[in-house]
This record gives C-alpha cells, sequence and structure tokens, in this order.
C-alpha cells in the first residue's frame, strides 16, 4: 500500500489542514484510492470552497423556480404543463490545453448536466473569451485556440443535434494566458417528466451506461482548479476525448428509459467521474451506494481503483433502477446499442463503498465528500485594479473611420465566421438564431417562445467587479426585453483568479454582491451555474469575468430583428441619449480600440430607469410597434445604428442628435438602458414612453443606402451602408486567414 | 399517404422532417427504425439529416449496410419515392441509388446558411409543384457537401435532366452548382440542403414545402383515394 507521504498530499492540491479534516472524518488515515477521491471531490472546481459562502448571496427564488442551485441544472416553470432547465458551466482550462475535445467536451458535459434531469436540450450558447488575434507574441496562438474551439463546439453540438443559438465572443490581452469558454445550455420537459440525481430504496440496483471508462481526464476537476504554469501544456493527457454520437444514443436511450418508469435516479457522469455520481446521488438520497470496480465496463486493462473512481471518461450516465425492473431499462439500452450494466446498489449506511473484486479500496461517508467539504472565507481586500482612474486628452480626426475602425474590432465585428460553423436550426426551432439581441426558440409543445441571451464585460467588471456584474446583468435582461421577452431567470458562470490572492477574492466577492442585487431587482433568481477560479497563467490573472446567461419568456411570433427594413421609418431612441463623463468613458470600446487605453469607470447604471425603459421596449414590442428593435451597447449609439443598417435589405438612417456632449462620447459612450426602435407609429410609441416616464426622443429616420449622423445639424458621420457593412462583415476572417 | 422517416443512431433532423410532413404539410408520417428489415406500409420514404453512426467514417458509408437500407433500395427499385436530406443525400451516394459523392466543402469547414436554390426541373416527383427557373430559400447545415463526380456523369446529369436543384451562390464548391439530383427513374432524389427547415412560416421560408408538396401530389395521382391507406398516428 501506497504510503501517503506530504509531498502525494500536496501533488493532489490538499493542504495539511484539509487533510487532517479527512483523517477526523475518517477516524483513520485515508488510503490512496481514498486521498484521489477527497482530493476531486473537495477540489475548488467540484466544492466551491471558496465561493460557497459568498454564492449564498444570490437570490434563487421565484414563483416560477422550480429547482435551484444544488442539481445537475436549474429549472422554472414556463407554464402550460412544462418546464425548462438551463445552466452554465464552463471549459477553460480543458480548452487551453486542447481547445478542440476542450471545448467539445465542454458541450457536451453541459448537455448531459440537462437530460439527466429529463430535460431535452434545444438551445446551447457560447461565451467565449481569447487573447487578441492580431497579438504581435501569441497572435497565431489566439488563432489557433479561437479556431479550434469554434470547430470543437460545432462538432459537438452538430453531431449531437442541438442548434448552437447564440452567444459572445470577446477579445483581450488578458485572455492570452487564459481563454474562457463557457457553455449554455437549456431543455425542456414535462413538469411531471423532471428526474433527480437522487439514489433512493435501499436494495435498488445501480446502473452503469455509455462509454467505457478509460484513463483519460484523471483529475481534470483538481486541474480546473490550479494557476496554469509551463507544465500545463503536460496536462494534455488530463483533457477528455468526446464523441458526441456517443452522447446522442444516450440522450435517447436514457429519455426513453426514464419513461419506463422504472428509474429512480439518474446523474451523469462529468468532473470527477464515479466518484462524483455515486456520492452526490447517496448524499442528496440520504442513503449509500456500494459498486464494485470489477463490474465498470472499461476500456484499458490494468486500471487501477484509483484511475477507475477518477476517470473522466466523457458519455457515461449513473442510474438508479426499482428493483426487479432492471430488464425493462436494460431492453432500452440494448434498442440503442448501449452498454448498461449493473455496477452496484442503494444501501442505508449512508456511506460510499468501493470494492475491487469483493475486496474494499475505498469507505467513505458521502456527506464527507459531498457536504463536508471546507468552506473557507478567505481574506478579501480592495479589488485588483491596475487601470487609472484619468483617462488622456483626446479629439477624433475623422468619425467616420472611427466608426470604421470599431466595427472592425474584434469585439464588434460580424462573429458570422464562427456562427455559421454551429448548426443553429437544427429541430427547426430557431425564430431568431445568432446575430440577435436574444436568441428565440419557439417550443413546439406549449406555443410560447423562450428567449435567451449571454451577457459578460470583463472590461467593466476590471474597472468596478461590482457596477460590471450589475451592469452584465441589466444588459443581459435588455437583451431579451428587446426581443419583446420578460426575463425571468439566471444562470452565472463566475471566472476569476486565483482565490487565495486577496485582491482576487474582492473582485469576486463584489461581482457576486453586484450580481445579487441587480437580479433581486431584476426578479431574475440564479438557479445555478458554475464557478471558475484559478484563470491564472504564471501569476497573471484574468479580468474578473462573470458571465450571466437569462432567459425570458414571450408569446410566439415572428421576432422582432434588429435590421432596418423599410425606408422612411422614424428612429426613436428609448431610454434617450444618456449621459457619460470623461471618466466613465473609459471603459468603452471606444477607448480600448481607438485610444488603446483603460480608464475611469464602467458606464453609469440606474437600476430603476433601466427597468422602466425594459418595460416600455416589450409593451412596444408586444403590441407591434417595433420594425426593428436594438440594444446600445459595446460601441455605444454609432455602432448599433450602423448594426441596424446591415440587414438584407441594405436601409440606411439619418439622424440628427440634439445633444451637448462632445462628439466622440455622444457618438460612442456606452451609457446603458438604450434601445434603438425603428417605427411607423412614433406617436404610440411615445404614449408608452410616457407612461413609464421614459425618454423616447425620435432622433431621425432610416433611409436608402447610407449611415449619416449630425449632432445640432453638424454632420458627424457620413457613410454608405456597402462599405461599413464590407468592414464589419470581413473583419474576422480577414484577422483569423491573413 | 404515408411517408416514412427512417431513423438512423445519429439521425437528427427525422423528427424536423417528421414535422414538415405532419403539421407544415398536414399528411400522416411514422418513423422506421434502421434496423427493421422492411419500411412497411408507407408510399414515401425519407432519409433524414444528421450523423448516422456518427459518421467518423465517411459519411453515410455505414449507413448503407443497415438493414434498413436493402429494404429502401428495394422500395426505390419498385418505383417508390426515395428522398435523401443531406445526411441521407450522402447516403443515398454511398448505396449507389445515385451517382457522384459528396466530399468536404471548399472552405473546409462546416456551413450553416439560407441559401438560394434555383428549380432546374419540375419534371420530377419533387419538384414538379416548383415552377422551372423559380427561387427557394432553403438552408444548409453541412461540413461535406461538395457535390462531386466525374465529367461524363455531370454531363450525363445534365443531358437527362436530372439536376433539379442549383445553387444560385455555391457555398460548398460543388461541381456545376449542384445542389440536389434525381436517378434515372426519377423516383430518388437527394439534396444537401433542407427542406424541412423551410416549411414553417415562422422558421422565415417556406419554400421548402414545395419538394413535400410534390411528393404529395405525385402519390395523389399515382394511388387512387381508395387505395390509400391512412391510419391515425399517435
Amino acid at each position: 500500500m501506497t504510503t501517503l507521504t506530504p509531498e502525494i498530499i500536496a501533488a493532489h492540491q490538499l493542504t495539511e489542514q484539509e487533510y487532517e479534516r479527512i483523517v477526523t472524518l475518517l477516524g483513520r488515515e485515508p488510503t490512496y484510492t481514498e486521498l484521489g477521491i477527497f482530493s476531486v471531490m473537495w477540489s475548488e472546481h467540484c466544492s466551491y470552497k471558496s465561493s460557497r459562502l459568498h454564492l449564498k448571496k444570490l437570490p434563487t427564488e421565484s414563483r416560477l423556480v422550480v429547482q435551484g442551485p444544488g442539481e445537475n441544472a436549474g429549472i422554472i416553470d414556463i407554464g402550460n404543463g412544462h418546464a425548462i432547465a438551463f445552466k452554465i458551466e464552463s471549459h477553460n482550462h480543458p480548452s487551453f490545453i486542447e481547445p478542440f475535445q476542450g471545448a467539445a467536451t465542454g458541450v457536451g458535459g453541459i448537455l448531459r448536466d440537462i437530460f439527466t434531469m429529463g430535460a431535452r436540450p434545444i438551445a446551447v450558447m457560447d461565451s467565449l473569451r481569447f487573447g487578441p488575434l492580431d497579438d504581435p507574441q501569441v497572435g497565431a496562438r489566439n488563432r489557433r485556440i479561437l479556431s479550434g474551439v469554434v470547430a470543437g463546439i460545432a462538432h459537438y453540438g452538430n453531431c449531437f443535434g442541438v442548434p448552437t443559438v447564440g452567444g459572445e465572443c470577446v477579445f483581450d490581452p488578458s485572455y492570452n494566458g487564459n481563454p474562457l469558454v463557457n457553455v449554455f445550455a437549456l431543455g425542456i420537459f414535462r413538469k411531471d417528466e423532471i428526474f433527480y440525481a437522487r439514489a433512493r430504496g435501499v436494495g435498488n440496483p445501480v446502473i452503469y451506461v455509455g462509454a467505457k471508462t478509460g484513463r483519460d481526464g484523471i483529475h481534470g476537476a483538481s486541474m480546473a482548479s490550479a494557476e496554469f504554469t509551463e507544465e500545463s501544456k503536460q496536462k494534455r493527457p488530463n483533457v477528455q476525448v468526446g464523441d458526441p454520437f456517443m452522447e446522442k444514443l444516450l440522450l435517447e436511450a436514457c429519455l426513453e428509459a426514464m419513461r419506463t418508469g422504472a428509474v429512480v435516479g439518474i446523474q451523469d457522469m462529468g468532473a470527477a467521474g464515479l466518484t462524483c455520481s455515486t456520492c452526490e446521488m447517496g448524499s442528496r438520497g440520504g442513503t449509500g451506494i456500494e459498486i464494485e470496480l470489477a463490474r465498470v465496463p472499461q476500456r484499458e486493462t490494468g486500471m487501477t481503483p484509483y484511475e477507475t473512481m477518477l476517470s473522466e471518461s466523457q458519455e457515461r450516465m449513473l442510474l438508479v433502477v426499482e428493483q426487479g425492473r432492471e430488464e425493462e431499462v436494460f431492453q432500452v439500452f440494448r434498442r440503442w446499442g448501449l452498454d448498461a450494466v449493473t455496477i452496484g446498489v442503494v444501501t442505508g449506511d449512508g456511506l460510499l463503498r468501493v470494492r475491487e473484486n469483493e475486496v474494499a479500496v475505498a469507505e467513505i461517508p458521502n456527506r464527507a465528500l459531498a457536504d463536508e467539504a471546507p468552506i473557507y472565507d478567505r481574506p478579501h481586500t480592495a479589488p485588483r485594479r491596475t487601470a487609472p482612474m484619468e483617462g488622456p486628452r483626446f479629439s477624433s480626426r475623422n468619425l467616420t473611420n472611427d466608426l470604421k475602425t470599431l466595427l472592425a474590432a474584434g469585439d464588434l465585428c460580424s462573429k458570422r465566421w464562427i456562427f455559421e460553423q454551429y448548426d443553429y436550426m437544427v429541430r427547426t426551432n430557431t425564430t431568431q438564431g445568432p446575430g440577435g439581441d436574444a436568441a428565440v426558440v419557439r417550443i413546439k409543445e406549449t406555443g410560447t417562445s423562450i428567449a435567451m441571451a449571454l451577457d459578460g464585460n470583463g472590461r467593466y467588471c476590471c474597472l468596478s467587479p461590482r457596477e460590471g456584474a450589475r451592469l452584465a446583468v441589466a444588459e443581459c435582461c435588455r437583451n431579451l426585453s428587446t426581443v419583446g421577452a420578460l426575463p425571468v431567470a439566471a444562470t452565472n458562470c463566475l471566472n476569476f483568479g486565483n482565490p487565495e490572492r486577496p485582491e482576487i477574492m474582492a473582485q469576486l466577492v463584489e461581482a457576486i454582491e453586484g450580481m445579487a442585487e441587480a437580479c433581486s431587482f431584476f426578479d431574475t433568481p440564479i438557479t445555478g451555474g458554475n464557478v471558475s477560479l484559478y484563470n491564472e497563467t504564471l501569476g497573471e490573472a484574468v479580468y474578473p469575468t462573470p458571465v450571466v446567461g437569462i432567459v425570458g419568456l414571450m408569446k410566439t411570433a415572428q421576432p422582432v430583428t434588429i435590421d432596418f427594413k423599410l425606408y422612411g421609418r422614424p428612429i426613436v431612441l428609448l431610454g434617450g441619449l444618456g449621459r457619460c463623463d470623461a471618466a466613465r468613458f473609459g471603459s468603452t470600446q471606444y477607448a480600448k480600440v481607438i485610444l488603446k487605453r483603460l480608464w475611469g469607470l464602467p458606464p453609469a447604471l440606474d437600476l430603476d430607469y433601466e427597468k422602466r425603459v425594459q418595460t416600455a421596449a416589450r409593451d412596444i414590442v408586444s403590441a407591434g410597434l417595433a420594425g426593428a428593435a436594438h440594444d446600445v451597447s459595446d460601441g455605444g449609439l454609432a455602432v448599433a445604428l450602423a448594426e441596424c443598417c446591415f440587414g438584407a435589405s441594405g436601409v440606411g438612417a439619418a439622424v440628427d442628435l440634439d445633444s451637448d456632449l462632445p462628439p466622440e462620447i455622444l457618438l460612442f459612450h456606452e451609457g446603458p438602458s438604450r434601445i434603438l426602435i425603428a417605427t411607423a407609429q412614433p406617436e404610440q410609441v411615445a404614449r408608452i414612453a410616457r407612461k413609464y416616464r421614459v425618454q423616447a426622443p425620435v432622433i431621425g429616420a432610416t433611409m436608402r443606402g447610407s449611415l449619416r449622423i449630425r449632432r445640432k445639424g453638424v454632420v458627424l458621420v457620413d457613410c454608405d451602408v456597402k462599405s461599413l457593412r464590407a468592414i464589419w462583415e470581413g473583419a474576422l476572417e480577414k484577422a483569423l486567414e491573413g | 399517404m404515408r411517408f416514412g422517416v427512417v431513423v438512423f443512431p445519429g439521425s437528427n433532423c427525422d423528427h424536423d422532417a417528421w414535422y414538415a410532413v405532419r403539421a407544415n404539410l398536414g399528411n400522416a408520417a411514422e418513423f422506421l427504425w434502421h434496423n427493421d428489415p422492411t419500411v412497411g406500409q408507407v408510399d414515401a420514404v425519407i432519409l433524414p439529416g444528421g450523423f448516422s453512426y456518427g459518421d467518423y467514417l465517411r459519411c453515410g458509408a455505414i449507413a448503407k449496410f443497415s438493414p434498413i437500407m436493402a429494404a429502401v433500395k428495394r422500395f426505390a427499385r419498385e418505383g417508390g419515392l426515395v428522398l435523401g436530406i443531406c445526411n441521407g443525400f450522402q447516403i443515398l451516394v454511398e448505396c449507389g441509388l445515385l451517382p457522384g459523392a459528396l466530399i468536404r466543402n471548399r472552405s473546409l469547414r462546416f456551413i450553416c446558411r439560407e441559401v438560394k436554390l434555383e428549380t432546374v426541373t419540375t419534371i420530377s416527383p419533387f419538384s414538379q409543384s416548383s415552377e422551372k427557373g423559380r427561387i427557394l430559400r432553403i438552408p444548409i447545415a453541412h461540413g461535406e457537401g461538395c457535390y462531386y463526380a466525374d465529367e461524363r456523369t455531370l454531363d450525363e446529369l445534365e443531358a437527362e435532366d436530372r439536376v433539379v436543384f442549383r445553387y444560385v451562390d455555391n457555398p460548398n464548391g460543388s461541381l456545376r452548382d449542384i445542389a440536389g439530383i434525381l436517378n434515372r427513374e426519377r423516383n430518388v432524389m437527394g439534396m444537401m440542403p433542407h427542406p424541412e427547415r423551410a416549411s414553417d412560416p415562422l422558421m422565415g421560408s417556406i419554400d421548402g414545402l414545395a419538394v413535400f408538396q410534390s411528393m404529395a401530389a405525385a402519390l395523389a395521382v399515382n394511388q387512387p383515394a381508395t387505395a390509400c391507406h391512412d391510419h391515425p398516428h399517435s
């Protein structure tokens, strides 16, 4: 038997105190296998030990929430007897080490989280962050990572048959050494068809289904809980390999097996594989689980118990089935050509008991693993901040050229190169696909629609994590409101650096508090999500990047889209021109792209005004008054107007802004609470705006072929739509393919 | 009349095709399982899109060995209508019901977008409800959709009026802009674009319905109403 030296314990990323806690909980020294089991279950990735204390501050309930955090995904009631399950999860570390498989298995993991609850996945979105593609040092690597990640997502999602309906993609040097790949999935089921990951009924068999277990992905969870060093590239074997075809079979077979009524509980084997699924199901069910490793289907010979328990081989599920009804379930899996094997039994003693050829190799109370992980109140000071409060003096020589430069910038240009690689239409529900403010899928079963959007803003959060997180929630809700949907629930993915550094921990705490405040205000409780820490390479943390995914409910109808369709239509700027001072301008795309600086603070947000603007927008859209609608965000008003001109019809706009703001700020500030609306009935739009005490100036009208922006009669921007569009559409491909 | 939609392991547009026929066209439709030795009582067969058997080998290369494909071949030989969409088209060329091959897109990337198709011929049970020269807006979603065949085959296809649809702006490098073709007997068609995704006004186009309407019309002529066994389907 291996002696557990301090080196071995340290290599498992367990502290001395944590090891002592293990000894206390067990009442003895752990075996090597048990040490491995504890190390993954107590890893940051599985235990949330640094964030748990603060995550409690998030609102998690509303009258629509059926299931909040703590299960595989959150669930909300959408009416008509149906519910949706949804969650976002990160796969940052694997995607850096092996972009294609890292991203692919990220999609696979979140899809399993959805269908393990009995829901059929109907939409996926991705929030991606990379280093700049033209970075002088690592541009080539960034391009390779982006191409690999996109191809990996496409490979998995397209083959599985779930549409990838939207997302976001942002570039910043802060992600040079640590890209972020956050994947959101959403599924639908009937409310009476929900399955939980609970092991109930002593004597019920525990059944293993799906791919065989190999040595891949061992320690994936603890890898995701450490910073990157030069040696990280050697961790490539820790990244799993995905098989979307197997996953598709698992989906169909699991949903069919659930319909037999014989399935008591079910959980996918994701991070920490067999270990996590067994002890969590036991812990949630208040039971124990005993398994025999010799029965686990294995792809390699000579695997040790340690390896079998920690393997993160993909596309595997664990089921607890009613005793005596195994054959009904086996029959379904046989029909789909899948391995299904009874590997154990539910017990009454609350223990995770692992045997190999009838010899016990681990015996740990489930609760010790799943619920007794240490919780840290890590010290936090003021958030890390390197940007100055004051920015440079600036004065633009040519605002039209500035607009062109912005439209070609990575964050703002068309993402067509990316989203055309995704099948965003399969299942024939996508009424608004990628490129809109929010994605919309209709629900055939209920005759309603679900809108969804992802938002994060590392740049804002870097200047103020609290304000940035509030802004992310506000923008996400605004995106939904712009298409006419009522935001009802959220999921979050918190991407931060090393929480053991107080200034990083402070970013996390403030972002969570900001998000909690905004989510409470908009009545969009967080029903689940994921925390990804240690996003650092060689001591350099990424921007604090909380990403929020929010879903909204709406009636099914042709969605209102961004693009201007007819000329001569008045353009209303719901919410008004907004305000911005020099300090708040330092967080804009203009500051980043044109001035190449970052300073000051994020845009100022008035939550109450924001909510009224959004309510007004929903009323306007659902009254059928909006021919086009687009929220003003990154790049400000000028970029938003340009984007409205990029539809198939080539309709442009002429606006005249009545403002005393300096031209650069007027055109490009990113003040929230603003939505552009083209309408044939401006008076009715104005009436709704008045009802909510919201400004709604008519700033101009759509016109043929060009975009012209004036301030008090003086032309600031004048350009034909065709050339603007060519720049916007071609930029990403040009950056990638040179 | 009844449409049968084949479900291979890895098919993922099976339900969409079924829905287009049932809900959008208003016709009877049922699923056929890949292991079934016969196509049963259906009057037309649809091979749907997806990744049959994972398509880790050449697309469609494994599906051609499935029991249902032997039945589909018999059905086709007897004059039954067979429509292959996307992966279904790939399976049809793999099993020799249609000539040529589908290779990787010229860009080497998967492409999902709506494209414009020109109706080249209406002398077929898959396009008779369209008009010659009519432009249809129908989406594509494939990584291996570049139609390839030798010159003689291409000449033959054109000489025999067997090209049903051509791309207006060729998205994938298909030779002679070919998007859909017929067999010599004109009862089997393969096409890379997805008509089932353009059969519902909510999806932005209903041009794809022309394909299913043509099939329904062709079947209605061939079969007197009394012979049409339309059972209720759950």
